[in-house]
């Protein structure tokens, strides 16, 4: 494959987001909307012809027996700071890269062509067009990088994008402070990631010299993965807190995961990321940024697989993240929180189930699964969070008790909805269904404590998920629509979401096995329904019961659960307090504590040096202003005995 | 004797050549063919800096070791003449005014005499020819700071600006003629380098050191050897201060160079190095410290132009790698400087106003020559990204680069004084745009010539520190 489509799926973007930003201005909503949505879908065939042809053209060069290969279309050097500290930005094309560029320029061709409907009467159109182009170019950059720096480069440019886009309501409050605390959240983990990686190349780049690692290209991540016991090597059996430095190192670079993946404790941010535009919330916090903890793990596998310790610390982060996720969804009352608490636990399942992964359980299956689920759940995510935007475009309010009865008036948003809703839970035929079918088995192989508990959590995922549906849709209907009855959305709305709804049902029948594993050998999936797939359909479909019997009529079931136990109801609806911690770490303990010395110093010693620097510059230039007299006489005065000067100064020096 | 040696001068020639051109031109052609004039010389020099950066320099030295005209020597001459040159574009309008079109001839021919004698002060390697190209390049400066023949300020500037030369050339000599007793009675920089050690530690040799730095620090404006600078500036017609400012400095720089680091090396720990720390952090100090109090802009960029001095003199201190890194900061130098004055001459020539006060709200009127103005002070101030930062902190690891503690010392100065002209170099960006108040300079039109001009220094000022090539070139020239 020639460098052009890799090159032209960069730059399209990238020009996009430079002709909309400083020419947008001048640009009418129509022209910027038409270019904008014409562009991604020039991007979108680019991606798709780049993705068919790695899987589907049999070339040598990119099968080789059955194996997939991973070709780097291009790889060149940028800065070279020492021989063997070079930084590359290059394309790495591989089966994840492959399935992510579909999964992005998909999602995001859908998001473009729905914001045109969505956000028509919002100001800043065109601007928002613009953010969404830088996106698109920072995430396909992320995906396609070829090694750690290129990777942490548009990592952190994913993170500015997303804060541009979630205040982009700047004139809200709200939305100002939900931006700021995505940005600094998300930073504050990528600290933890920028320390792993530098303890991680610290080891590379200091290698013995015998050593294969020893090249220019060490942090390439096809250098590293091929020898991670090399790197291992490397570290000189150096520990540190017990364990070994390769260990912390990559668990801090998963911390970066955590905080894009929005992983208990660092999920604060995403539920308020909310307060950004609908399809921004589906676009990238739900199907494409928030899975780049999971893509980190996925393109650094060998490497976590050589410290199995990582892997057993990943698991258990996703599994508590999954089931607080699943318990604080139970309880929201926002349909947009709910569905990013249901966002968190399904990552955080994807995460478990490459937690858990191992090359002898099943070929590595939890690996194949949790590609397939992230696949399937951007669909199905993106699906419910353009059906949410198309509610709350009708509804004008977020809130589910707004709602109720929706489906005489909104039957295209039902239907879709309907099915997504079913994809999540995981009834057959949905396409969640065959994914998380394929993660619990991948877990019930690894430890069957695992299973069972992620097994709970899809029960918890299918009640809430229909708790919503059937508040929304079913329920009483409000009042308020004999006078104003609400509507299906404009074409460009609906068509995303019938496509998104179709792939929804037929993607679990892809054999993903056959694209998408860890060694890049062909799996073939078979469903294990007598272990796995019953139980979990029979938790799902009582589940659901429960969700019917209490929601779908108006009652008062649910209103005596909530007095029963109100301690709790309060708790999760509150999200466990969580960010009344985080409020009091930073104002009470670090603010009031820390700063206010380090405030006090900056002030009196920090400004008070420069202001000193200042007065004594203007003093001096005071006194010294004779010097210049305008009388040629004194100069050259003045320069005679400034000669003899320095002669004295010189003969003192030499004394 | 062999003529063939003149081929080696191939520069000089060009430049005497070109010179020859415009005085006949100008002495015989009719008032109908004046107007072709500056059009004439303008492309004609530009001829000449293209060939002058075209043909290869020579590493033999000729007329027995007086003259050499080796790569080094050759990109400096270059780099001067694109100062030139855009000295020429920013003047064009100035010498078709009124009461300086009948003189314009001797304009431009001073300007390449005083160029001619620049290059000989680069290639000499003798002191009498150097001597011959100083005076060459001072005495036709004094008429052309005169040139405004009816402004009261031009002639005092031209008076203390010949007084001051004179006196400084005395000095000069005497200190040479020190040196001749200790040389073994040659004036050759090689025979120099090879006796002066017989007079290691000698207090006549001190005084004679002292006496060759001061005169040459009058060409530099070195402190305390700079009185003449700001009222000569202000004074002088604003093309002839940017000519004074950027060309005559470099030229002096690289002759400072030469003969400090060839002709006294050998004496640098013992004798001379002390007084180049005093001389730089003097000059560096009491320039800004002039600066800041300043709201004329041409007595403004005197005071500047005195601190850049002492950036520039750094160099001396760091061997081979200075001297590249010297070039490197006087092409920078040569086009922020010139960007600057090319704005005020235009403001000048336009509306007469030369006072920072009167630039308040400039950006209203006229923003493009305020956004020029604003990347000059920029890069003078040297804030990345662009070239005037680059060219400082090249300057800064070429004299770091040698390890010494007391080096450091001097950059850590140096760092702190480049604090203090962020101050002075702000308060203009700060006139321009933020001071409120209605625009006291009405808007205009700038021509052509003096378009292409600012352009050229605008991009030269956010390129040539991005684009290595200019740096690798000076490196390449210096140290092969």
């Amino acid at each position: 494959m020639g460098i052009t489509l890799p090159i032209l799926i960069l730059a399209l973007p990238f020009t996009m987001f430079l002709i909309l930003g400083i020419g947008g201005v001048k640009m009418s909503r129509k022209l910027a909307g038409t270019i904008g949505i014409l562009a991604n879908g020039a991007l979108m065939t680019f991606c798709y012809i780049v993705a068919l042809t790695y899987f589907f053209s049999g070339n040598e060069e990119f099968i080789v027996d059955g194996v997939r290969q991973q070709v780097q279309l291009f790889d060149v050097t940028w800065l070279a700071f020492t021989d063997r500290m070079v930084v590359n930005i290059g394309f790495l094309l591989d089966p994840i890269c492959a399935m992510m560029l579909i999964v992005i320029s998909t999602i995001s061709f859908m998001v473009h062509l729905y914001s045109w409907g969505y956000m028509e009467h919002e100001p800043g159109f065109q601007r928002y067009y613009a953010f969404l182009a830088l996106f698109t170019f920072s995430m396909l950059g992320l995906v396609v990088a070829t090694n750690i720096f290129q990777m942490y480069i548009f990592w952190e440019l994913v993170g500015v994008s997303s804060f541009l886009l979630i205040g982009f309501f700047y004139k809200l409050p709200s939305a100002v402070s939900a931006s700021k605390k995505a940005f600094i959240v998300t930073r504050f983990a990528d600290l933890f990631m920028l320390i792993g990686i530098l303890v991680l190349s610290y080891y590379v780049s200091n290698a013995p010299i015998e050593s294969p690692l020893a090249n220019a290209s060490a942090f390439n991540f096809l250098n590293l993965n091929a020898q991670p016991s090399n790197v291992i090597a490397s570290t000189l059996g150096a520990t540190f807190l017990g364990g070994s430095v390769l260990t912390w190192a990559m668990i801090l670079i998963f911390v970066g995961g955590m905080g894009k993946s929005a992983m208990l404790p660092l999920h604060i941010w995403l539920p308020d990321a909310m307060e950004g535009p609908t399809p921004v919330s589906a676009l990238i916090h739900a199907a494409t940024m928030v899975v780049a903890g999971v893509y980190l793990v996925a393109r650094f596998f060998p490497m976590y697989l050589a410290v199995p310790d990582s892997l057993e610390f990943i698991t258990i982060v996703g599994a508590i993240t999954a089931f607080y996720a699943a318990v604080v969804a139970c309880c929201q009352i926002d349909i947009k929180r709910i569905l990013a608490f249901s966002t968190i636990s399904q990552i955080a399942f994807m995460m478990v189930s490459l937690g858990v992964a191992r090359p002898e359980l099943h070929d590595g299956l939890g690996y194949m699964a949790s590609m397939f689920h992230l696949f399937t759940h951007a669909m199905f995510k993106a699906l419910l969070f353009l059906g949410a935007g198309a509610l709350i475009h009708a509804v004008h309010s977020n809130n589910y008790t707004e709602m109720g009865g929706m489906r005489k008036y909104m039957p295209i948003t039902h239907w879709t909805f309907l099915i997504g809703c079913l994809a999540i839970a995981g009834i057959w035929p949905f396409s969640g269904f065959f994914s998380k079918d394929e993660m619990l088995s991948a877990m019930y192989a690894n430890n069957a404590l695992w299973g069972v508990w992620m097994t709970m959590v899809a029960g918890l995922t299918a009640f809430y998920m229909f708790r919503m549906y059937f508040l929304v849709f079913w329920w009483e209907e409000n009042p308020h629509y004999k006078e104003h009855s609400p509507h299906d959305a404009p074409w460009q709305m609906s068509l995303p979401l019938i496509i998104l709804a179709a792939v929804s049902c037929v993607a679990g029948f892809i054999p993903f096995g056959e694209f998408v594993t860890w060694n890049r050998a062909p799996y073939h999936i078979h469903i294990d329904w007598v272990g796995v797939a019953i139980p979990s359909l029979c938790v799902a479909t009582c589940a659901i019961a429960l969700a019917a019997w209490l929601y779908a009529k108006k009652n008062d079931k649910p209103a005596k659960m909530k007095a029963a136990l109100p301690a709790l109801w309060q708790a999760a609806n509150r999200r466990f307090y969580w960010d009344e911690i985080y409020m009091f770490i930073t104002h009470k303990i670090i603010f009031n504590g820390i700063c206010r010395g380090i405030a006090w110093f900056d002030r009196h010693i920090i400004d008070g040096t420069m202001d000193a620097m200042a007065s004594v510059t203007q003093y001096c230039s005071l006194k010294i202003k004779g010097m210049q007299s305008g009388s040629v006489q004194t100069y050259v005065l003045w320069y005679f005995f400034g000669a003899l000067l320095l002669a004295a100064i010189t003969w003192i020096c030499l004394l | 004797m062999d003529y063939s040696q003149f081929g080696a001068m191939l520069p000089e020639l060009i430049i005497l050549g070109l010179f020859l051109i415009v005085f006949l031109f100008d002495t015989f052609s009719g008032d109908g063919a004046k107007r072709f004039l500056t059009p004439l010389t303008t492309v004609l020099f530009l001829l000449a800096t293209i060939a002058i950066w075209i043909i290869p320099g020579c590493d033999e030295s000729v007329f027995g070791g007086m003259y050499i005209d080796d790569n080094a020597c050759k990109a400096m001459k270059a780099i001067l003449n694109v100062g030139v040159f855009l000295v020429f574009l920013q003047s064009a309008k100035w010498v078709e005014s009124d009461e300086i079109a009948i003189r314009k001839g001797e304009f431009y021919e001073l300007i390449l005499v005083t160029l001619f004698g620049m290059y000989l002060m680069i290639s000499a390697r003798h002191f009498l020819l150097f001597i011959i190209g100083l005076e060459s390049a001072s005495l036709p400066l004094a008429a052309l700071v005169a040139f405004n023949k009816k402004h009261y300020e031009s002639h005092e500037a031209a008076i203390k600006y010949i007084l001051t030369a004179v006196f400084s050339s005395a000095i000069l000599l005497m200190g040479l003629s020190f040196v001749y007793a200790f040389s073994g009675g040659s004036l050759y920089f090689d025979d120099i380098r090879a006796n002066v050690v017989n007079g290691q530690g000698s207090g006549l040799l001190i005084v004679a050191l002292a006496f060759v730095l001061a005169g040459m620090g009058f060409k530099l404006s070195l402190v305390p050897f700079h009185l003449w600078t700001a009222d000569v500036y202000q004074g002088a017609p604003t093309a002839i201060t940017s000519y004074l400012s950027v060309i005559s400095k470099g030229a002096a720089a690289y002759a400072f160079f030469i003969i400090f680091v060839q002709a006294f090396g050998p004496l640098f720990a013992d004798m001379w190095e002390w007084m180049m720390y005093a001389v730089i952090i003097a000059t560096i100090t009491v320039g800004n410290l002039f600066a800041i109090r300043q709201r004329n802009m041409k007595r403004f960029m005197a005071f500047s132009s005195i601190s850049q001095a002492g950036y520039v003199m750094l160099g001396v201190m760091a061997g081979g790698i200075g001297l590249a890194s010297m070039m490197f900061y006087v092409f920078i130098y040569i086009v922020s400087n010139l960007c600057a004055f090319a704005v005020i001459q235009t403001i000048e020539m336009n509306t007469g106003k030369v006072s920072m006060d009167d630039y308040q709200g400039l950006h209203k009127t006229n923003p493009k020559l305020s956004f020029a103005m604003t990347l000059a002070m920029f890069s003078l101030a040297g804030i990345p990204p662009f070239a005037g930062f680059f060219s400082k902190i090249l300057m800064f690891t070429a004299v770091t680069s040698t390890g010494s503690m007391a080096l450091y010392m001097l950059v850590l100065i140096a760092l702190i004084n480049t604090i203090i002209s962020l101050y002075y170099y702000l308060l203009v960006v700060k006139a321009m745009w933020i001071t409120p108040g209605d625009a006291k300079i009405e808007a205009f039109k700038t021509n052509k010539c003096e378009k292409v001009g600012l352009c050229l220094c605008v991009l030269g000022i956010v390129f040539a520190g991005l684009v290595p090539y200019i740096y690798d070139y000076c490196v390449a020239a210096v140290l092969g």
